[in-house]
Parts: C-alpha cells; structure tokens; sequence
C-alpha cells in the first residue's frame, strides 16, 4: 500500500522546519557561548599552556621540539576538547533547555548534531585556527603545519562527536568531569594515532591522501553513529533526573 | 524459545540453574586448567627459538582470550539491555566487568614478563600489548560508570550504551594501533600466532582455555547470584534462601 | 616424555624459571583472589541480609508484645 505509508511516514524534510529548529539551536547555543566569554577561551587558553609546557619540561632543542610537536599539538587540543565537553549539554542541563529540546517534533539525532556542531564552532575551530601559531613555536615545517591543520581540521569534529557520547551519558553525575575523560579518552586514541600519523607521513615524504581519506572515514562513520548514542544517552540521563 | 527466554530473565529461575550448574563449572575449570598448565609447563617440547620462556603463552593466550570475549559478551548482553530490558543482562554486564579487568591485567603482565627474555625490555610497545592497554581502559571506564549512577535503571541502561560504543570502536582501536606500530617500528618478533606449532603445543593450550573459560563462567554465575541477592532481597524467594543458607 | 631431567631443570627452566614461574604466580593468586573474593562478598551478602531478617522478626515480635504490654500497664490505673 504505497500511497497510504507515503501517508502516513512523514519525510524527514516536511517536518515543522527541521533545517530552521537546527539553525536556531546553532544560533541559540553560539549567542550563549559568546555571552559566556569565559567558557570559551578558556579551552583556548589550555591548549596554548599545555603546548607551553613541553619545551620547558622536556627541552626546548629544535630537533626534539621538530619531532614531537605534532603528538603535543595534537594531545593538547584533545585535552582541550575534553576539557570543554562538560559544558556541551551542562547548561541546557541546568535551566532545563534540554528538557524543551528533547519534546519537539525535531528528531533528536538532528537536534544533537546541531549542538555538537555548535561546540566544535567555539572549541574545536579555535583550535584548528590557533595550531598554525603554536607549530611556528615548536619549530614544524611549513608543510607539516599545513597537514597539521588539515587532520585538526578533520579530527576535532569527531573529538566533539565522540565526546558528545560521554557528555550525555555523565549528565547530572556529582563526579562528572574525571569520569567523562575516563570514559572518552579511549575512544579518543584511534583519531590521536591517525591525526600525528598523518603528519609524521608527510613529514617523511610519504603520500598522505589515503590517510586523510581514512580520517574522513572516521568522520562520516562519527557523524551517522555518534548522534544516535549521545541521543540514546541523553534519554536515559534525562529520565534519571 | 519464548516461554525459554522468558524463564531467563527471572531471577528466581537463574539462581537454581547456576547453583545446581556451578560446582560442575568449578571442578571442570579447575581441572582443565590444571591439566593444560602442568602438561604445559612440565611436558610440552622446548620452543627452538624461545626456550622454556615460551611456556608463559600457557597462561597468556587464555587471559587474553578471555579478555577479549568478555568485551563481546558483555556487548551481546548490553543489546539485550537495550532491547528487551532484561535485567540479568545488565547484572551479566556489571557482574563480569570486573573479571574481565583482571584478566585483562594479567593478559598485560604475563605479555611483560614474557618480553623480558624474548625482547630485554619489560615493556614494548608492541600492538598487541597496547591494544590490551586499551582494552583495559574500556574496562575501567564501564566499572566506573556502573557505579557512578545510582538509579538501577538508568544506570543499567547508561552502560549498555556505553560498552556498545566500546565494541564498535574495538576493531577501529586494533586496526589503527597495528597500523601505528608499523609506523613507528620494523615488525617485530610477534609473541603468539605461530605459524607451526605442534600439537604436544596446542593441545595444552586449548585445555588451559577451556577450563578459563569454565572457571569464568563459574565466576559469572557466583557474582550474578550475589547482585540477584542485593537485588531481590525483598522478594519472598530471596528471604527463603537466606534464612535457609542458600540451600 | 617429561622436557626436562630433574625437579631442578624443572625450576631453572634454563634461565628463564624466574620469568615463567613469576607469571604463573600472579596468575593464580590474581584468579585465585578473585575467586575468593568472589564467595566472600556472597557470604556476606547472605549474612547481613540473614542479620537484617531477624532484626525485622524480633521488631515485629517486639511490636505485637507491645500493645499487651501497654494494656496491662493501663489497667492497673
């Protein structure tokens, strides 16, 4: 019975403004993070630190700093990731946005792609746009920064995605903070292997096209997986409270 | 298959099968074990290129073994959380989490010490070794979240989500640390998987895993008993069985 | 039929008993612990759900003693 399922499966496109309620919930999440300065240099402002600390407890030698620059860098914008998600979900927590978002007629998955989408915008983006800098400090060659950008630029998405999972899943919890990161960073390792991998290929003259190919890879398998679980999550944390 | 399924997701019905299943799972565990090591390590031919340091693989591959299954056990019974919110799944889940840990652990100190004589060094970064490295993490993360959450329910159902995403990332986790490890190091002498390795070798081994995997499964059924009892301690079953001492 | 010659053979393993016999060590106390560790938490489990029903049993006792008790108290007056 074609025509009475075309009836009733309403597409997802004829929903009340699918695209509209994601572009406002972007819209909302950026003006509370720009109203919140504070929040959101303060990711910035540990990555900057954590890069810092490396040539003064380590050493500052050109060719150990060449070497591992990229592995700090890139350690230090997932600690910086990490260290934001607990504000992902937190507010929306708290004033009781999130009870609202989860009500409407907007599938969930949607909704939380729009929000992660929002935090890689004010966390993982900075981030990306800061690195060039910080390479410049840690003396890495100017193709590497640019391989460097490029799997940062691919990798923090699936930071937020995957991070957006224990987000959900430690909502409203007392110890929230530790346990997010034991649970995530984990998950993290595989995205750190292939982001300094990448750019320690490149760095010895080897293609890197097939590697960036596979991070995409991680993208779109975070992008379609990631949402489901953080959705599934989020109902059970919100049915907890 | 129903009415069987059914039956499983009771408690009462669980408790009398795993006690009458029990001391069978024990003493065949024991004595596998037992068999497999003493036939290991006293028995089995010297390795040619190892020497008797070889004889470690006796108890490394069956942690490492169980290590591993556990993981997908726990995943299995995470999607019967999910699905048919079955409880006993979740108590599977959170029962064995723990054993899982430790064999896990072991896994990692037996591949230790195994590498000092066949490596020099106690520590390699070997993929093997670090994949379980991981895997201990994914451990740790599951035994802290389950007892973070308070509420049963949602606490059953928080870590069913959270070991699926584990078990995704499993094979993204090992493929990406082997890929890693021929980055940044020649292939190295592989511990396990020896291409020929004779039957007085294998025999051994394969009676050292059955009899871990009896022993866990004797383990899961004691710690699952232990969890219905906290569980159901006000059902009238459970009040029975206490005051009887558990007969 | 046994690999090696003597029970000293057996525990040098050639150099490398130390190694082998630290392992199957830990092993067994870390499976044997856990076993252990295991029954204990069951058996206490059952003790202190055991203690906790006679508690309940003699509070129940107690209540049902008290309104005789009571009563007999209230008659004399």
């Amino acid at each position: 019975m074609p025509t009475d399922s075309s009836v009733r499966v309403r597409p997802l496109t004829a929903g009340p403004g699918v695209m509209a309620a994601m572009v406002a919930v972007v819209r909302r999440d950026l003006q509370a993070s720009f109203r919140q300065r504070q929040d959101l240099l303060n990711p910035l402002l540990f990555f900057i630190m954590v890069v810092t600390l490396f040539p003064l407890g380590v050493s500052p030698e050109v060719s150990f700093l060449q070497q591992a620059g990229t592995g700090i860098l890139w350690v230090a914008a997932l600690l910086a990731t990490l260290l934001s998600l607990d504000h992902l979900y937190r507010h929306d927590f708290d004033d009781g946005t999130l009870e609202q978002l989860m009500l409407q007629p907007q599938p969930l998955y949607l909704l939380i792609l729009a929000k992660v989408l929002a935090h890689w915008l004010v966390t993982g983006l900075p981030l990306v746009l800061l690195a060039p800098l910080l390479g410049v400090m840690v003396h890495l060659e100017g193709n590497s920064i640019g391989i460097l950008c490029l799997t940062l630029l691919i990798g923090t998405p699936v930071l937020s995605l995957i991070g957006s999972i224990g987000a959900a899943l430690t909502l409203g919890l007392r110890s929230g903070g530790v346990l997010l990161s034991l649970l995530i960073i984990p998950l993290y390792i595989p995205v750190l292997i292939f982001g300094t991998g990448t750019v320690a290929a490149a760095a010895e003259g080897a293609p890197v096209s097939a590697y960036i190919a596979l991070m995409g890879a991680f993208l779109v398998l975070a992008l379609t997986l990631a949402p489901f679980a953080s959705a599934a999550a989020l109902r059970i944390s919100m049915s907890n409270s | 298959m129903w009415q069987f399924f059914h039956k499983l997701g009771s408690p009462k019905w669980f408790y009398g099968i795993a006690t009458r299943l029990m001391p069978w799972l024990l003493v065949g565990g024991i004595a596998l074990l037992l068999a497999g090591v003493v036939w290991g390590l006293a028995f089995a031919p010297k390795d040619y290129l190892q020497g008797n340091s070889y004889r470690i693989i006796f108890i490394h591959v069956p942690t490492a073994f169980l290590a591993q299954s556990i993981y997908i056990m726990m995943a299995v019974a995470a999607v019967v959380t999910l699905v048919w919110r079955m409880k006993l799944a979740d108590l599977f889940v959170r029962s064995v989490a723990p054993v899982g840990a430790v064999l896990t652990f072991l896994a990692l100190f037996t591949g230790a010490v195994w590498g000092k004589p066949t490596w020099g060094t106690w520590w390699i970064w070997d993929a093997r070794l670090t994949s379980m490295l991981i895997l201990l993490f994914l451990y740790f993360g599951v035994i802290a979240l389950a007892a973070a959450i308070a509420d049963e329910k949602s606490s059953a159902r928080a870590v069913a989500v959270l070991v699926l995403v584990g078990v995704v990332n499993i094979p993204i986790i090992k493929y990406s640390v082997e890929w890693w490890n021929t980055l940044h190091q020649p292939a190295t002498f592989k511990l396990t998987e020896r291409p020929t390795m004779p039957a007085e070798m294998w025999v051994p081994l394969l009676l050292a895993v059955l009899g871990l995997y009896l022993i866990f499964g004797w383990l899961a059924c004691l710690r699952m008993q232990t969890g219905i009892l906290v569980r159901e301690k006000r059902t009238r079953w459970v009040q029975e069985l206490v005051r009887t001492g558990g007969h | 039929m046994m690999a090696f010659d003597s029970l000293a053979a057996f525990i040098a393993m050639e150099g490398h008993g130390p190694y082998v016999w630290t392992c199957y060590g830990v092993f067994f106390l870390f499976v044997g612990g856990l076993m252990a560790w295991s029954i204990r938490q069951r058996r206490d489990v059952m003790r202190s759900q055991l203690r906790e029903l006679e508690r309940d049993s003699t509070a129940r006792a107690g209540r049902e003693a008290q309104p005789a008790a009571s009563f007999t108290r209230i008659n004399p007056s």
